[in-house]
């Protein structure tokens, strides 16, 4: 055996009854990353409710409530590995009302699969998941489309549904669609080729999946290192550590050197980097998303929350902000409220200023100045907050560009937001920066 | 020229540092769950990359059922001990005669009474937090864990009612009386557990390789013949040449025939088994949904 050589991250989403848990069974089934008892238990829930037939989308709908309902309500997550990667999949339903779950089961995602029904075609559901899968800037689209057993494997069916996307994907951001005609129930073009697809020249759904180029999909351009924890031993005896004073973190983009020069926000002061630690030794250099621990050159008043970045490429530093978000929660979003707002390791106060505008998903148009935006709905809006952040658009870093709204009193995380690039970048002035 | 890429452990690694770290800067009084067994054994080898060169910020807990193999128990104290980590142990048996946990006729085991404990335990320490080492893919009702899980002041949770996760921003505000539990591991598989056992030479409790063992034929499966339980004249008995691949209490937890002697050997084993790990464990056989209704009541 092979060792797999890295993950690939993908979610799914599509409408209730696309056949969703029955691709996700389909792939794990044929990919032979099912046990005996998984095989067993399948067999016993088919000879209790399924009148003897195997059903697959019962690999994936875990839990008993949804059991019961005979829908899946929460993201679920799967793991399987052929010899040539890891996966992890994000289950994510489909409902209407469960946008926030898609966002969940996407946000840290290489790819999404959008299901379609070869016979309904481009829906409501369908738009708003690409829409989705732009918004968080998804690198890899894959359409799936689904049931081709049940429109006679028609070529131009298959066709139809590719223009119809085509319609409005140039509208939204993503780089890599690719379109494959599948039946999940009997396995076509799934983990083996169709024989009913002679028209179709391109690669299984595991075939692409198992070669997709990912290593692109970190940043690597812009060091940012936000500080999590100090690393302080205080350690009375050992010489060597009694003044030690790291800087830990996971890097959230760019590459870090021994001997850089590094600017340290919002403190506004520039070092260079002394050591690099990890539990392995100390390394020369490191790299996104290394955790590592930074030793500067000067010792300069670092917490939690700050951010040790390179020099090169700069990010804002404000407390006005400007994001794309997607609300959570039942309780509506409104002007003027409070929240505090998670954006790398760092927790603030926050009050929105304005709802800008909101955007309708079925039509990709926006509705200027909305009056509150409800559950599952997205739009953007202006914060501020009680202390400046660092960060980087979305677009650029996935990590600095991100935050959550976290609701006051009951801490539900209500909303997730995407950064628009900064309208201006923190500016050196006779080598002091002035943020 | 370098290549900036990390494959899978390395992944898995640095997002598991990464809350580990959360949950330092984030927590008063967390504790990290720890039982000698081989996910724990991650944990901790994790918790060392965290925070080395500083003392773990954290002690480690574990609540002893009383039935637990004694190769484990001894395993816990020597690696807690040879990493200067505090180790705070609390007995089911202690939390019985406190009055804490309650047995009900004939119960023997003690799945359902480590649940009681342990939540004494995080009132009398005033945890805000536990770590434990817990993955997504043992068990459906896991598949839908989030890794920072909130519990209520009950330590109940509530699958219906998780907060989102979205990148790699873990919400952990609490109110007085709620608790955190993080699993660092959630996205890792066995084979994931033992490659990295294997990549970071850990030492493992010698009850997971190949060993002679007096076991007996119940639900299915060769269980350990032992003195709490002991076998029914009608109950089949052998003597096995078995390890175990996930360890619960002595009377619950399963053992499979095997030669595997290292740890290469369990990895080539995994490969080619056909049975999932959890298959081994009695307490989960009897209802699919039985981890799940444990969870529910505050089970790690
Ligand atoms: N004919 C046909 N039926 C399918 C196909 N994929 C799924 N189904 C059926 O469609 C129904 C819904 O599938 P399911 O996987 O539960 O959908 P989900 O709600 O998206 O998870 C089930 O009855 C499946 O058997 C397919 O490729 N062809």
């Amino acid at each position: 055996m092979t060792v797999p050589i890295d993950i690939l991250r993908f979610n799914t989403c599509g409408s209730v009854d696309d056949g969703k848990s029955t691709l996700i069974g389909r792939l794990l089934y044929d990919s032979k990353s099912l046990m005996e008892d998984q095989i067993e238990a399948l067999e016993r829930s088919a000879d209790i409710t399924g009148g003897g037939q195997i059903n697959l989308a019962n690999l994936t709908d875990g839990l008993r409530a949804e059991r019961e309902q005979g829908i899946t309500i929460d993201v679920a997550y799967r793991y399987f590995a052929t010899p040539r990667r890891k996966f992890i999949i994000a289950d994510t339903p489909g409902h209407v009302q469960y946008t926030r779950n898609m966002v969940t089961g996407a946000s840290n995602a290489n790819l999404s699969i959008v299901l379609v029904d070869a016979r309904l075609g481009v829906i409501e559901q369908s738009r708003r998941h690409t829409a989705i899968a732009s918004l968080l800037r998804i690198p890899h689209l894959v359409v799936a489309v689904n049931k081709m057993d049940l429109v006679g494997w028609s070529e131009q069916r298959f066709f139809e549904i590719r223009a119809q996307f085509e319609e409005f994907l140039p509208r939204l951001d993503i780089k890599d669609v690719k379109f494959i005609p599948l039946s999940a129930l009997n396995g076509d073009n799934v983990v083996d080729a169709s024989p009913h697809t002679p028209w179709y020249v391109g690669p299984t759904l595991l075939g692409h999946l198992e070669t997709v180029h990912i290593a692109s999909d970190w940043n690597l351009q812009g060091f940012r290192l936000p500080v999590q924890w100090v690393n302080r031993p205080n350690n009375p005896t050992d010489a060597s550590l009694h003044d030690f004073r790291g800087f830990s973190g996971q890097i959230a983009g760019g590459i870090v050197r021994v001997g850089q020069k590094v600017l340290t926000l919002p403190a506004g002061v520039v070092t260079t980097v002394k050591e690099i630690w990890t539990y392995d030794g100390k390394v020369k250099e490191a790299f996104c998303p290394q955790s590592v621990t930074l030793v500067l050159a000067d010792d300069i008043d670092i917490s939690r929350g700050s951010m040790i970045i390179g020099a090169d490429y700069l990010p804002g530093c404000t407390t006005e902000l400007h994001a794309e978000i997607c609300w959570m929660h039942p309780r509506p979003l409104q002007a003027g409220k409070k929240y505090f707002l998670k954006h790398t390791t760092h927790t603030v106060q926050v009050i929105v200023t304005e709802l800008v505008n909101q955007l309708n998903v079925a039509t990709l148009e926006t509705e200027d100045q909305p009056e509150a935006l409800a559950m599952n709905a997205i739009g953007e809006i202006r914060l501020r907050t009680a202390k400046p952040i660092v960060f980087d658009g979305y677009g650029t870093n996935r990590l600095t560009g991100s935050f959550i709204l976290i609701e006051q009193g009951t801490n539900a995380t209500v909303a997730a937001g995407m950064l628009l690039p900064p309208r201006e970048t923190v500016k050196s002035e006779n080598g002091d920066y002035v943020i | 020229m370098t290549s900036y890429h990390l494959d899978h452990l390395q992944h898995l690694e640095t997002e598991a540092i990464h809350i580990m770290r959360e949950v330092a800067g984030e927590f008063e009084r967390p504790a990290l769950l720890f039982s000698g067994g081989k996910d724990s054994i991650c944990l901790l080898r994790l918790a060392e990359k965290a925070f080395r060169p500083s003392d773990l910020p954290m002690p480690l807990l574990n609540v002893d059922t009383g039935h637990h193999f004694p190769e484990l128990n001894e395993f816990r104290d020597r690696r807690a001990k040879q990493l200067g980590a505090r180790l705070i142990i609390r007995t089911v048996e202690e939390a019985i005669a406190k009055g804490i946990a309650t047995v009900a006729a004939g119960e023997i085991s003690r799945n359902r009474l480590q649940i009681p404990t342990l939540l004494a335990a995080i009132e009398e320490f005033r945890f805000d937090c536990c770590i434990g080492g817990a993955r997504r893919d043992e068990e459906k009702a896991r598949a839908k864990e989030r890794f920072f899980s909130f519990r209520d002041a009950f330590g109940q949770w509530d699958p219906k009612n998780q907060r989102p996760e979205i990148w790699n921003l873990y919400n952990g505000r609490l109110n007085p009386g709620e608790n955190m539990r993080v699993f660092p591991l959630s996205n890792w598989t066995e084979m994931d557990v033992w490659e990295y056992i294997q990549r970071e030479k850990l030492e493992v409790p010698s009850i997971y390789f190949t060993h002679r063992r007096q076991c007996v034929r119940r639900g299915g499966q060769w269980l350990p013949v032992n003195n709490l339980v002991p076998p029914k004249p009608s109950e089949e008995v052998r003597d096995l040449v078995v390890r175990v691949r996930t360890i619960g209490d002595i009377i619950s937890t399963g053992c499979v025939e095997s030669p595997a002697a290292t740890v290469s050997d369990i990895i080539a084993e995994i490969a080619a088994a056909r049975v999932t790990e959890r298959g081994s464990r009695a307490d989960d056989k009897s209802s699919e949904a039985a981890m799940e209704d444990r969870k529910k009541a505050g089970y790690f």
